[in-house]
């Protein structure tokens, strides 16, 4: 967990620094609908908690089943709610769900230019790069720098296709399976699944981390 | 002519900053309040998009992320009438009398 209590709690004890304009006006704004029955504290508590339960270990196990399983992965790719929800995973607050397979002659690399839209129940809040002004403007006309920065060298040969999320489509990116990988198990092949490789902007490990 | 928000492609843009920052209590608040509220049908998406999109350039490019957020869902709920900017000074004042010095 990132933050030391829960988003009810700061308010009574006072916040431990100067908080922003806007950071006052959400505690205010949180206690007037309070006030009002709009929420209660304990809604804001429980949708805080399920935020935190999203993680991209749901999109690791998904890639990796992907990875072992072609049957899974065909219908993994027709309909990724269906199976998500097979899975236990709730993603029924997104409205379309593509998936993108990588391959040796294809990649795919995602963004929201417009904001930050992103596959939550898949993969949890976007980390800040995602968010940041530029890489929303940069990852539409300088893909392969952006991959480049990442650590991620592309030949000319391989096309990059950069996919620009909306609040109506999210997207996942199937990394491509490292080599050598043949022996491992779902487990131990979804610690090569990262994040940033389910966004696109750099490829699965290519071993287990110690 | 183009909208701040909309700035793929521009062409001023630098390296990218992929430094983690922990998320303080108030933006996990301001995560939360959004979700819940969108949850319980009073908003949508859509709508805390276009009022965040309505945000004069300036301040767009000036508030961090979630007090984007917050600045959004602020214009939202007065046009909806669940709240007033002159209740929500009053409680800002109020907590700032009880939280006292920080």
């Amino acid at each position: 967990m990132a933050h030391e209590h829960e988003p009810g709690e700061e308010h009574e004890a006072g916040p431990r620094h100067e908080l922003s304009h806007w950071a006052k006006r959400a505690y205010a704004m949180r206690d007037i609908l309070v006030e009002k029955g709009v929420v209660t504290e304990n809604d804001i508590r429980q949708q805080a908690e399920f935020t935190e339960s999203k993680t991209p270990a749901n999109g690791a196990r998904l890639v990796a089943l992907s990875w072992t399983d072609p049957e899974f992965k065909a219908r993994f790719m027709a309909d990724p709610k269906k199976v998500c929800a097979e899975m236990g995973i709730d993603a029924s607050t997104l409205n379309e769900f593509v998936i993108l397979e990588n391959t040796d002659k294809v990649r795919h690399m995602v963004v929201c230019t417009l904001c930050s839209c992103y596959p939550r129940p898949i993969l949890g809040r976007p980390p800040d790069w995602y968010k940041s002004f530029n890489y929303r403007k940069r990852a539409v006309n300088d893909p392969r720098g952006v991959m480049r920065e990442f650590g991620l060298d592309l030949p000319d040969d391989v096309e990059v296709r950069v996919h620009d999320s909306t609040a109506d489509m999210r997207y996942l990116v199937i990394p491509a399976r490292p080599a050598g990988t043949e022996n491992l198990s779902v487990e131990e092949l979804e610690k090569l699944v990262t994040r940033d490789s389910m966004i696109g902007v750099m490829d699965a490990l290519p071993s287990v981390p110690e | 002519m183009k909208r701040t928000h909309d700035m793929g492609g521009d062409t001023d843009a630098g390296a990218i900053d992929r430094t983690e920052h922990a998320m303080d209590d108030w933006e996990v608040l301001a995560d939360a309040l959004n979700q819940v509220l969108g949850v319980k049908g009073i908003k949508c998406t859509d709508e805390t998009r276009r009022a965040r999109e309505d945000m004069d350039s300036e301040a767009y490019l000036s508030l961090s992320y979630y007090e984007r957020w917050i600045a959004s869902l602020e214009t939202i709920l007065v046009e909806k009438g669940l709240v007033t900017r002159e209740e929500v000074d009053r409680k800002v004042a109020e907590l700032e009398n009880r939280w006292g010095e920080p």
